[in-house]
């Protein structure tokens, strides 16, 4: 059967400044990456026949080609779910390419997302009528949402918040030597983190949450053949797969049979590794997609380095910091470079594989790029 | 007394909030195959039909996790516990533990549903099994 494995590139990153306050129009963010990254791969915005981006965001199609001069498109499409489809916009860009459908395929995302509309805030205004099951109950905001479904899990384990705290650390820490991260130069220790206030009771304080950022951020996707022409070294689509699973729901997981655990996350890896015939062991660096720490928890054990429960321990055996055995979130993730809805650990990923990065991971050949509900493994051609 | 967001009732879920106002706990049971489903969905996964019975639930079940929530940017909004509820009849439900302190919240504690006006709003809430009013 036809793959997507191995036939498709990513020839170009752009990015804006990661800010809290830009200053400046969505639409100005993303033109700015898109132009970026249309620009790094060697390219003119007249090559772009393609997009794809997430169905949250907010910049229209036709004002990103008017914006940057992009003449025509014949492939256009928008991933579900937020976040959990950061990685499905590389899926769907590879899709189109190895296809025939487009040749050269921007990803963009670009929001105001602390300076405008807050994610985080209390759900206000028109609702999809599933949200009654919810919002009556004073369930109405994603770290409540999440955090209902994080409980289960450390009861289970026995994991503290304490516990995620140790990830909190790292991302910081990996953010402190990242000039591109907001957090630079500013590591947290865990005594910090434990006297940061309480967001959700007994499960997330403040410093277990991803940041809101504004900023935009773009990739450039064509096929491997195209891409060996092109200036950047080679970064190939090794796979990309999503995971949508019947009792799932959008931002949490009440339904699936046990809780603890995240099936999304282990169906996508399950597709990764059978269509690869890679192993955990075979990343040598994971961008892992954290809205809140705990889901860094889920997910190590969902992709198999770690058994279940064990993520507690695999952390704090510094595994994933820089020269642990997977370095995890590079760049500072979510919580300490930006929130670019997951997108910006891809280009980490990109970077990671060029051997530019900021925290540079010496020789790494692959990277899996996680949003939980959707995966690529990235490599260095 | 906390928030309490009014739903927006639908076609798909009009008989559970009908239910609530009556003090009836309620799920949708397929008359075709029988697979009791919360949240309710138009058509059967298993079977495929779109022909429902409504089934009352014993509001009887026990806690699956829990979040104490007390929303850090809107300090006026009383604090109350949100519960994930694994009930007997197999499925589970979001709603409010009440009648008990945070620091007795027990995974797996015996509930039992209440109906109270919250805010303004009839909901189903939950209490621990045998509490008396």
């Amino acid at each position: 059967m036809p793959s997507l494995n191995g036939r498709a590139a990513i020839v170009g990153i752009g990015q804006t400044e990661f800010s809290k306050d830009s200053g400046r129009s969505e639409l100005q963010l993303c033109a700015e990456a898109v132009r970026a990254a249309i620009g790094d791969a060697g390219l003119q915005p007249p090559d772009v026949d393609g997009s794809v981006t997430f169905t949250l965001d907010p910049n229209d199609e036709l004002d990103v080609m008017r914006s940057v001069g992009i003449r025509e498109m014949r492939w256009t499409s928008r991933t579900p779910f937020g976040g959990g489809g950061a990685s499905a916009t590389i899926e769907h860009a590879a899709a189109a390419v190895v296809s025939g459908a487009a040749d050269v395929v921007v990803v963009y995302r670009a929001f105001n997302e602390r300076s405008g509309r807050r994610f985080g805030q209390p759900m206000s205004g028109p609702r999809p009528p599933a949200m009654d099951w919810y919002l009556p109950y004073g369930l109405d905001t994603p770290a409540k949402a999440y955090a209902l479904w994080f409980q289960r899990y450390m009861d289970k384990y026995g994991v503290s918040n304490e516990d995620f705290g140790r990830y909190s650390v790292v991302a910081r820490r990996h953010a402190a030597t990242n000039p591109n991260a907001w957090y630079f130069e500013r590591p947290i220790t865990l005594e910090e983190h434990q006297s940061s206030r309480w967001i959700v009771e007994p499960i997330l304080r403040l410093l277990d949450c991803c940041q809101e950022s504004d900023g935009g951020v773009a990739l450039v996707v064509t096929g491997v053949d195209r891409a060996k022409d092109l200036r950047r070294p080679l970064v190939t689509i090794e796979a990309a797969t999503q995971g949508n699973t019947m009792l799932g729901e959008t931002i949490f997981n009440y339904y699936h049979s046990d809780i603890s655990r995240f099936p999304e996350a282990e169906y996508t890896a399950a597709q990764l590794w059978r269509t690869t015939g890679l192993r955990p062991d075979d990343i040598d660096v994971a961008m892992i997609y954290e809205n809140f720490s705990p889901i860094v928890f889920y997910q190590l054990e969902a992709y198999g380095f770690c058994g279940p429960g064990e993520a507690r321990d695999f952390i704090a055996g510094g595994n994933i910091e820089l020269g642990g055995t997977l370095p995890v979130n590079t760049n500072g993730g979510l919580l300490g470079e930006g929130y670019i809805h997951g997108v910006n650990n891809i280009v980490e990923g990109v970077r990671q594989l060029r051997g530019d990065a900021a925290n540079q991971v010496k020789g790494a050949e692959r990277v899996l790029c996680t949003a939980g509900r959707s995966a690529v493994v990235l490599g260095r051609g | 007394m906390p928030h309490a967001v009014a739903p927006t009732v639908d076609h798909d879920d009009e008989f559970f909030w009908n239910g609530v106002k009556e003090g009836r706990l309620l799920a949708r049971r397929c008359a075709g195959c029988q697979r009791l489903a919360h949240p309710p969905s138009p058509m059967c996964p298993q079977c495929g039909a779109v022909e429902w019975e409504v089934l009352e639930l014993s509001g009887r079940g026990s806690l699956h996790s829990w979040i104490f929530s007390r929303h850090p940017s809107e300090p006026d909004d009383a604090a109350r516990i949100v519960a994930l509820v694994e009930l007997d009849e197999g499925i589970r439900l979001v709603s409010n533990l009440c009648g008990i302190e945070v620091d007795a919240v027990k995974n797996g504690m015996r509930l039992e549903v209440v109906f109270a006006e919250i805010d303004g709003v009839a909901l189903p809430q939950f209490r621990p099994s045998g509490v008396e009013d």
